[in-house]
């Protein structure tokens, strides 16, 4: 078991967590995921490793409430523990001096970006940053991505913070006011990289996006993270990435994949939700007997 | 002496529409009559043709005799002597290419139900309460980490232990077992069984830790400043696919993605479990082995109205155990043999179709098998809404790109020695599907004993 030893609320959905992870730890590096279960009868999740202390033998994870899992996680208090967590997979993020780099991160994909800003800013690189959300109370480590960037711009989709805008609006002006720009990262929704990626295209900037594909066992074993190439080809996401160059990939078909269990998952959800609502009402009723005595 | 009876006892098994739609086990095993009238069409040879035709060469005629003699416990003693997993393969060896393909009844009549007796007497030990524990010698001070809890896995880790050894087993996912939890559905292998080994492994002292990728959460170089030897039995888990148009559309599988979402993930219980799978009104699975047989027959049991198997050569070539053919075609799986598969074509991200061609035998390949020729402009479809590649798999790249001394042939296999199972790495030896490619559970189990024998040696005399 993994035991939850902080828990905090970042934004309305998006929570982040302290495990006891101590094997995770000892090996894990910017840029690699774990794979985590809720309990005996979950299925398994992959989450970047947000930060990492070897010496505590404990990992961050940040996640957003989107289906029945999530939501679950996100009940979970300090003390509570995972069933399961494996890892660190995939490859690392590769951190060099490049130059210039901008760095764009959306949603709950600021949290994995920012270790690598801060990596790529203590290799000595000059960061640009953007990050965005749809709202204000999605937003959040705004500080902290300012404490890493030269330059921080942040937008929200109605304007609550920062500009209103999407990220790629401000990233296009740069791209064509500044010439040195020599790598773009975008971690965020699927769709966001996805235009990322189409906008860094016409300047050939390599763009390294973070693909979050539906996985089982994260060790290539099962073949379900595939993610399909422009030129038709395939790889792993588990163990070729998480990492690739978002000009390679078939964002459609990426998209589509991403989207197949939707209505299994709504299920999911509400399956969860009635039993917990069940779970309620015996309790109150419970409460209700021993009350009447 | 009586005369022998040309046709061996059948086994009951649940009616085929009914057990199309469940869970539960298809055969029901032998009573003790069954199991006695079977024993009885034994000749005990005085040179048993069927032994050699056994990969861990048990004494059958031997435990056949002792089961003649209701001796139920002296013939499960005598096949745990070289199968540390008789409840497991007498349910999944491939006899009829065995040691039942080499009975000398076949000659004339159907060959004894060896894999049958087998199970019989592993399934009455189990009735008896859970197995005897052996006294164990003092401990040897020595300890060895195993790669892996399938059939390799667990084997080499019970020998070991047995010997007084320390062993711990590292396995990548959440439970222990390997395909025989993973890919083996609970229909033709129930859980149960797998669990009481690993409950065995466990009694005797061996630690299994889940959730430790071999290679990433530690390297194997890693693991040998901590353990006195090393062995890999990681399988082959990495799953082929055809290399053809539309093959990541949404609704296409792996086998491995399929089962496991079945199996191991219970997504045949959704949503009470969380994985969901996507059940599809027609399934059509590709490939001809065990693989595929257990993918297509899991598909009926998760409410596909049809499924269907399209495999390149004709039914002669399967390579699937011949009572798993047997069974899918009794539960209503349809077949498209000599059909090789040239696309998948779907809509909005999901797959609807298999474009296929026709087939003719050509001349003999190099399998001996007469190689399937496509047919020009045979082209024809297949609608359905779920796809399950079943062409096979190899071992995954992860123990060979962290462990740069391991010695690994061009399919990916690790090379061994075969007599010691050392492989070209000071300290570590291999065996089960990692050194063959996926082959079968009884190899696996087979290849760990020798191991076992080899790795004692090497901490007693410290020599490699
Ligand atoms: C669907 C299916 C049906 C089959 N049916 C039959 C049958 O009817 N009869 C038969 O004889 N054989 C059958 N086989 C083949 C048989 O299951 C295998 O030959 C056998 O299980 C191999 O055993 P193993 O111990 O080498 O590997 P596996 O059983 O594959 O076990 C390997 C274990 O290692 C773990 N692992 C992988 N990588 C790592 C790592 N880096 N670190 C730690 N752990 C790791 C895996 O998760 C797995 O649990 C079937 C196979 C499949 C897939
Ligand atoms: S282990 Fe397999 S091959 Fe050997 S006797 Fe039993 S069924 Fe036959
Ligand atoms: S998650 Fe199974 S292969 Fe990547």
């Amino acid at each position: 078991m993994y035991e939850i030893l902080e828990k905090e609320v970042l934004s309305e959905t998006v929570k982040r967590m302290v495990v006891y992870a101590p094997r995770v730890a000892r090996k894990a590096r910017a840029g690699q995921f774990v794979i985590v279960r809720n309990d005996e009868k979950g299925e398994r999740i992959p989450l970047t490793i947000a930060d990492f202390d070897a010496e505590q033998g404990t990992i961050t994870i940040i996640f957003q409430e989107v289906g029945k899992s999530t939501a679950q996680m996100g009940q979970f208090q300090v003390g509570d523990a995972f069933a399961n967590v494996v890892g660190p997979l995939g490859h690392a993020t590769e951190i060099e001096n490049y130059g210039t780099v901008i760095m764009v991160g959306g949603g709950v994909g600021i949290a994995p970006l920012f270790p690598i800003t801060r990596a790529l800013k203590q290799a000595g690189n000059q960061v640009i940053s953007i990050i965005g959300a749809r709202n204000h109370s999605l937003l959040f480590w705004e500080e902290r991505m300012r404490a890493y960037s030269d330059e921080l711009i942040v937008c929200t989709d109605d304007g609550s913070r920062g500009r209103k805008a999407l990220v790629t609006e401000p990233l296009k002006e740069i791209l064509q006011q500044r010439k040195d720009i020599a790598r773009v990262w975008a971690i965020g929704p699927a769709v966001m990289m996805k235009f990322v990626s189409a906008a860094t295209q016409p300047f050939g900037i390599p763009t390294i996006v973070s693909l979050n594909t539906i996985m089982i066992d994260g060790t290539g074993m099962c073949g379900g993270c595939r993610v399909t190439f422009t030129d038709g080809g395939s790889q792993f996401v588990c163990v070729d990435g998480p990492e690739f160059d978002g000009h390679n990939v078939d964002w459609n078909l990426l998209l589509e994949r991403l989207s197949f269990y939707r209505e299994q998952e709504q299920r999911a959800l509400q399956h969860w939700k009635d039993h917990a609502c069940r779970l309620d009402q015996a309790a109150e009723t419970l409460e209700k007997e021993r009350a009447h005595g | 002496m009586a005369k022998i009876l040309p046709t061996r006892t059948p086994m009951r098994e649940q009616d085929p529409q009914v057990r199309a739609r469940n869970y539960e086990e298809v055969s029901y095993g032998y009573s003790i009559e069954e199991a006695l009238a079977e024993a009885a069409r034994c000749l005990d040879c005085a040179r048993p043709t069927c032994m050699p035709g056994c990969p861990v060469k048990i004494d059958i005629p031997g435990f056949i005799r002792h089961i003649r003699e209701g001796n139920y416990q002296a013939a499960v003693d005598l096949i745990k002597q070289t199968n540390a997993l008789p409840a497991i393969t007498g349910r999944v060896c491939p006899q009829e290419t065995q040691c039942e393909g080499v009975c000398v009844l076949t000659k004339k009549y159907e060959p004894v139900a060896i894999g049958r007796l087998e199970r019989f007497v592993a399934d009455w030990e189990a009735r008896q309460g859970p197995p005897p524990l052996p006294s164990l010698p003092p401990p040897t001070g020595k300890k060895v980490a195993v790669a892996g809890s399938g059939p390799a896995g667990l084997t080499v880790a019970a020998d070991l232990a047995r010997l007084g050894h320390k062993v711990t087993i590292f396995e990548a996912l959440h439970e222990a077992g390997g395909v025989l939890v993973y890919g083996i559905p609970e229909f033709r292998l129930p859980k149960s069984i797998v669990k009481r080994e690993v409950d065995y492994v466990r009694a005797l002292g061996v630690e299994i830790v889940t959730d430790f990728i071999v290679g990433t959460t530690a390297t194997v170089d890693e693991l040998l400043e901590e353990f006195d030897a090393v062995f890999l039995g990681v399988g082959a888990g990495l799953p082929w696919f055809l290399g053809i148009p539309g093959e990541n559309l949404g609704g296409v599988y792996s086998a491995n993605e399929y089962l496991t979402r079945a199996n191991l993930m219970r997504a045949y219980r959704f949503p009470e479990y969380d994985t969901p799978i996507a059940i599809g009104e027609r399934v059509v699975t590709i490939g001809g082995g065990n693989t595929a047989m257990d993918a297509a027959r899991t598909a009926l049991r998760l409410g596909a109205k049809e499924s269907i198997v399209v495999y390149r050569r004709s039914r002669a070539e399967m390579p699937a155990r011949q009572e798993e053919i047997h069974h899918a075609e009794e539960e209503g799986v349809q077949f498209y043999f000599l059909t090789t598969p040239v696309a998948f074509h779907g809509q909005g991200g999901r797959v609807r179709s298999l474009e296929c061609l026709k087939n003719e035998l050509g001349e003999p390949d190099a399998s001996g098998r007469r190689r399937p020729v496509p047919v020009p402009n045979s082209n024809f479809h297949i609608e359905a809404d779920v796809m399950v590649i079943a062409i096979g798999q190899s071992p995954s790249p992860i123990l060979a790109k962290t462990t740069p001394e391991l010695t690994t042939a061009r399919n990916g296999t690790v090379v061994v020695d075969p007599k010691t199972m050392k492989t070209s790495k000071r300290g570590v030896f291999a065996g089960g599907d990692i050194i063959t490619g996926g082959a079968t559970v009884i190899l696996a189990m087979g290849q760990a004993k020798t191991a076992a024998q080899a790795i004692d040696e090497y901490l007693r005399t410290g020599v490699w």
